[in-house]
């Protein structure tokens, strides 16, 4: 029985100008060949401009346990956005 | 229908749930997406990788009976468009393989239980493509029903899962009209290619309608599964929906249903139909159809006369991070 080829992540930039974006995995020996592998199982339909792989053993995440104490912080704090200020109309656009 | 007969876990009342099971419940009932490493019940996980195993398996599989017509196409672009298809199937067997793995369970792993019989792939793949007609109609109506199938699932409660119904749902509608553009061709070509066009359809009808699985009052793994929202509609709810919509499409060929209890139901705003024979149903998915063998041989044949050039390019690729790691140290 062959060993399994590793599991890569794969992030495509759909157009000039946006962010890579994960859209899934696929199994490659190599990251050449992942690059490969990637243009045509998640491009067939012109849907990128550029491939990025990375190992998936090498991503390093969140835990979703973690939620709470990470994003919750930020809950309480609304004079990071623009609405919480009121500017008098008088003033016009800002 | 891609996943027919997916053993689900029993279903818990609601006060026989823990309070983590209850928790997880609600987010399914308030529309939530389950993701990877959230915490999930075993029974969830267990359906989750048998029903993405079983759908990946069929993609899969089902590339064999048309696969087998691209050396034969009529044209040179009825052979781009029907290799482009299968090329499709082989990209959705892989999205979600990749849906599977995020279970914890790996590729292999899954295609070890295909091969070995433990885990079942779509009954209609265990059919012949006899002849050109056969093509038209696997797009038409093979397609057109895993479609049905895809498209209420692009809802399902697990993230991973969804997303890949979205993505296989977008590419699935020219896999459809490519086969009903057959159809057309041949239906209203000469008389035999007619005949062989209503050939296809009489074969192919019954086998189709088997795809979305025993009847409601029969299929024992519903009730979870709807409850877990890895499932939306019921068997006979789709099933429904394709024998009404594909009725007209046939009507438009100038073809005739092979059933002769079809008939419109005012009331009811469907048609009637016959049921499909579900004692053959059971004998195809038991392993006893006309081609189970011929197709999990060639899957089977094709993995281990892979074997020596899947080795060999991870032996390439040892190497050669060998040989960087090495120029690395010199260059130190
Ligand atoms: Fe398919
Ligand atoms: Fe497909
Ligand atoms: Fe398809």
């Amino acid at each position: 029985m062959s060993s399994e080829w590793p599991l890569w992540e794969v992030f495509i930039r759909g157009q000039h100008g946006l962010n890579h974006r994960h859209v899934g995995s696929l199994h490659a020996p190599d990251a050449e060949l992942a690059i490969k592998n990637a243009r045509d199982v998640y491009t067939r339909r012109n849907e990128g401009v550029s491939i990025w792989v990375v190992k998936s053993v090498d991503i390093a995440a969140s835990s979703p346990s973690d939620k709470g104490p990470l994003f919750e912080p930020s809950n309480s704090k609304v004079y990071r956005h623009p609405t919480f200020f009121e500017i008098p109309e008088e003033v016009g656009h800002m | 229908m891609y996943a027919q007969l997916v053993k689900s876990e029993g279903m818990k009342s609601a006060a026989e749930l823990s309070p983590q099971e209850r928790a997880f419940q609600d987010r399914i009932d308030r529309g939530e997406k389950i993701e990877p490493k959230e915490w999930m019940p075993e029974g969830y996980r267990k359906t989750l990788i048998r029903q993405i195993g079983q759908h990946a398996h069929s993609e899969i599989v089902g590339q064999l009976p048309e696969g087998n017509w691209i050396t034969r196409a009529p044209t040179l672009e009825r052979k781009a468009i029907l290799l482009a298809k299968v090329q499709d199937e082989a990209g959705h067997g892989l999205y979600l393989y990749c849906a599977a793995e995020t279970l914890g369970v790996s590729r292999d792993q899954l295609l070890a239980k295909l091969h070995d019989g433990s885990m079942k792939y779509s009954s209609i793949f265990n059919y012949p493509t006899l002849n050109w007609a056969d093509i038209g109609a696997v797009g038409w109506l093979v397609d057109g029903a895993a479609i049905m199938n895809q498209v209420q699932l692009q809802k399902t409660s697990y993230g991973p899962y969804s997303r890949a119904m979205i993505r296989i749902c977008k590419e699935e509608s020219f896999h459809q009209r490519q086969g009903y553009d057959i159809m057309m061709k041949m239906a209203q070509g000469t008389a035999e290619q007619k005949a062989m066009a209503q050939d296809a359809l009489d074969r192919f009808w019954y086998p189709a309608l088997m795809m979305f699985g025993p009847s409601d009052k029969d299929s024992v793994h519903s009730t979870q599964s709807m409850a877990w929202k890895i499932k939306i509609n019921t068997n006979d709810e789709l099933r429904q929906k394709f024998v009404d919509q594909t009725v007209p499409q046939a009507e438009y060929l100038g073809l005739k249903i092979p059933d002769p209890n079809l008939k419109w139901n005012e009331e009811k705003k469907g048609y009637d139909f016959s049921e499909p024979d579900w004692s053959e149903f059971f004998e195809v998915i038991a392993g006893n159809g006309p081609c189970n063998k011929e197709r999990l041989g060639a899957r089977v044949k094709a993995w281990e006369d892979g074997a020596w050039f899947r080795d060999g390019l991870l032996a390439h690729a040892e190497k050669a991070q060998a040989r960087r790691a090495a120029a690395r140290v010199a260059a130190e």
